[in-house]
């Protein structure tokens, strides 16, 4: 009696593990898609997704990680397609051999937030490097994504713009979360720091507290994404067919027209540039 | 439990010999050139003081301790592991796996292979010997002390063994469970059973014995027939323990 | 504290409706954990009861090694584990990255030490008690291992299910091998992360209310298996 019901715990566990490995190995179509977690958190794919899998059969599964940990994931070919925003590293990426091509795909621009209080006196100001130099000659809290993402990437850029060298504040007042966009606003507001985000993820952002945005506006705080299918030349299992079909409808009117629609609140996250 | 299965010959464990058993723990000496030659049928009392290495002794006979000196041999060979089950032992306190009563007897069964229709048959054969039928289907372990005990003394019994050892069996139990015991006993010996028991209750051996090997300090004094032993003891260390004196 | 009522409104809403995408976010993950704590029963508990039962050399090695490796971090975990599956790694051609297999073999590496380590320690108290008994029935080291997992069942069921524990509520290695995508590897402590990112305080707090809930379930059906082993004595 217990040798049977010993023996059909076995048996049921293999079903189990069967039922759930099987689609593993299944023809289904899908490809994995490498991005950033601002185009997650902002629910973008949530949006854009089910349109390109309606019309196509292909499932999208998306691996949302910072711009620089996709960009290493789809390296080791762990992805089909890169949607990431940082130009200069995925130049590089093409460079190297692992992307067949870059496309500009849509951009939105990166804010400056802060608590309302507003040590540092940057709110209303337009140009990013000058409030960035305040913010760190009144040594207010600064919260830094720390994780080499395509947001950390450029705020890096501009603090080097702005001629310091924050790292140096490291653990004192320049902050580095090494987490994700939303996991560093949280922080932010936790801590009453200043953070740099790209607006999408922001706008979608629900707590926000009574953080404000107080730096926009100008052209150096353009974000740019840009979209790459893996080189199958590297990494022969690459679903070229799926991924080129997924790069062209983002790059088509069809896909361009979804990305524009995509509203939070009344406000538009994403602005498609694709060139035509 | 009556005739000798057929391949008694090759998995013959009698007679059991001691040759010079010395046993030493912390510069101690527990077992002190201890020989002894176990055969026939009779019922044997292994008798002594506390400390007197008797339930080592025991143990070493069935090759669960290893002695620093001498050897024993299980019918001229050196003991093996495929005829452990042809030399039983109940221990004082009994081991009853956590399983039905029943499952007890048939595990004991199964590691000697029998299964199936004498399997079955057995293991009813020993519920109805050692008077737990009605208990059959109860946890082992919610049984009495003295049921556990008779439990697994039919348990040992039910493989047929040639040489049944006891480490007082009865030590912690009430007079009817030391009754239904000893009758369990004395019908494996009438079977054809060997039994070595090591007893502190005078009147128990006297009640069974037909042999009495007694120890003292790690040695063996004395290995008499019960009438001789109980009338005359020959070694100083016998009579004080038969007159209930402390024995030094 | 107004997140803490917004959190439970959420956790009531969410089973209340038996929320479509609750409830498959809760099968994936009670079948990607329960599958991950049998796999890990199958490999820990006959490991243990081994380790339990034969002497070697270099035993001790192993039994502190086992013993460290239950605090080993999920992120470790999941972070060797890709390195496996990824294409770039040795079991790449596989493709079970991003799959729910990835987390399940996660999530065994995981589960495996404690397992193995609980079963150890219960079996080798056991194997105190039952060792003389077993020998002279003349069982060897094999049938002894047989005997005391069988034996010791009722306590074995607390060491799957802290097991289980651990599985269900780790988030670190899951995400990693997972990727956390929505509709195929997105389980419970992953969606939590998503929506705590997202800043969505109230309904990662509600979802971790949920995934409390099961906890609770699970526990006391392991808790009611184990009193009834106990009324039979066989705990």
């Amino acid at each position: 009696m217990p040798r049977r019901s010993i023996a059909a715990g076995l048996m049921a566990a293999a079903l189990l593990l069967g039922s759930l490995v099987a689609p593993a190995f299944a023809a289904e179509a899908f490809i994995v898609v490498q991005s950033t977690t601002s185009t997650q958190n902002s629910g973008l794919f949530d949006n854009l997704l089910p349109r390109f899998t309606k019309k196509t059969g292909i499932q999208v599964r998306v691996v949302a990680v910072g711009t620089g940990q996709a960009l290493k994931n789809a390296r080791n070919g762990d992805g089909d397609v890169l949607l990431v925003h940082a130009k200069p590293a995925e130049l590089k990426f093409v460079e190297a051999g692992y992307g067949v091509k870059r496309f500009d795909l849509m951009y939105n621009d990166f804010v400056i937030v802060g608590p309302p209080k507003d040590p540092a006196k940057v709110g209303g100001m337009k140009d990013p490097i000058a409030a960035l130099k305040k913010i760190a000659a009144a040594k207010a809290a600064f919260a830094s994504r720390g994780d080499d993402s395509g947001t950390h990437k450029k705020e890096r850029a501009l603090w080097k713009q702005a001629s310091v060298d924050p790292t140096k504040a490291s653990g004192k007042w320049y902050r580095e979360t090494g987490s994700g966009m939303g996991a560093t606003l949280n922080a932010a507001v936790g801590m009453g720091a200043y953070t740099m985000t790209d607006r999408a993820t922001w706008i979608a952002f629900k707590n926000k507290a009574d953080f404000k945005i107080l730096v926009e506006g100008d052209t150096k705080l353009f974000n740019q994404y840009g979209v790459i299918l893996v080189n199958p030349n590297r990494h022969k299992h690459v679903k070229v067919k799926e991924g080129q079909a997924f790069v062209d409808w983002l790059l088509s009117p069809e896909g361009q027209a979804a990305i524009a629609a995509y509203k939070v609140k009344g406000q538009q996250l994403f602005f498609p540039n694709a060139k035509k | 439990m009556t005739s000798p299965p057929p391949e008694r010959r090759n998995e013959a464990v009698l007679p059991v010999e001691a040759l010079g058993i010395t046993l030493r723990r912390n510069g101690r000496r527990l077992l002190d050139d201890v020989s002894v030659l176990f055969d026939g049928h009779d019922f044997c009392a292994l008798m002594g003081p506390n400390g007197a290495g008797k339930s080592l002794f025991l143990r070493v006979l069935a090759n669960l301790v290893t002695p620093d000196e001498g050897t024993v041999r299980w019918n001229d060979r050196l003991p093996d592991r495929r005829r452990a089950p042809k030399l039983g032992f109940a221990f004082q306190k009994p081991v009853t796996l956590r399983r039905s009563v029943r499952a007890n007897i048939r595990y004991a069964l199964a590691a000697c292979r029998i299964r199936g229709a004498e399997g079955r048959q057995r293991t009813e054969a020993a519920l109805a010997l050692a008077g737990l039928a009605d208990l059959a289907r109860s946890p082992a372990r919610v049984l009495s002390g003295g049921e556990q005990q008779r439990l697994a003394i039919a348990r040992a019994l039910a493989v047929e063994p040639e040489l049944l050892l006891l480490d007082e069996p009865t030590a912690n139990l009430d007079p009817a469970s030391t009754a239904a015991i000893e009758s369990l006993l004395r019908g494996a010996a009438y079977g054809g059973t060997k039994i070595v028991l090591v007893t502190h209750d005078i009147g128990q051996a006297r009640r069974l014995a037909e042999t009495v090997v007694f120890m003292h300090a790690g040695r063996i004094t004395e290995t008499t027939a019960a009438d001789t032993f109980f009338d005359a003891p020959t070694s100083s260390a016998a009579e004080a323990f038969l007159a209930g004196r402390l024995v030094l | 504290m107004q997140d803490f009522g917004a959190a439970f409104g959420e956790a009531f809403r969410l089973i209340l409706t038996l929320d479509a995408g609750l409830l498959e976010i809760v099968v994936l993950s009670l079948k990607i954990s329960l599958s991950a704590v049998a796999l890990a029963g199958l490999i820990g508990l006959p490991l243990g009861a081994v380790l339990a039962v034969v002497r070697f050399p270099g035993r001790a090695v192993v039994v502190t090694l086992l013993n460290a490796l239950m605090g080993l971090p999920p992120v470790v975990v999941g972070l060797i584990v890709y390195l496996m599956l990824s294409r770039a790694g040795p079991l790449g051609v596989f493709g079970l990255l991003y799959t729910p297999a990835a987390m399940i073999i996660a999530q065994t590496v995981l589960v495996v030490p404690i397992v193995a380590a609980i079963a150890r320690q219960v079996i080798e108290d056991m194997r105190t008690e039952y060792d003389e008994q077993l020998r002279v029935l003349g069982i060897g080291p094999l049938g002894m291992v047989r005997t005391l997992l069988w034996d010791a069942r009722a306590s074995l069921l607390t060491a799957l299910l802290a097991g289980f524990g651990r599985a269900i509520a780790e988030v670190g290695a899951v995400i990693i091998v997972g990727g956390n995508i929505d509709h195929v590897t997105r389980v419970m402590t992953t969606a939590i992360a998503l929506e705590t990112s997202k800043g969505d305080l109230a309904l990662a707090l509600g979802l971790g209310f949920v995934l409390l809930v099961i906890a609770v379930g699970v526990n006391a059906l392991a808790m009611g298996l184990r009193r009834a082993a106990a009324r039979g004595a066989y705990a």
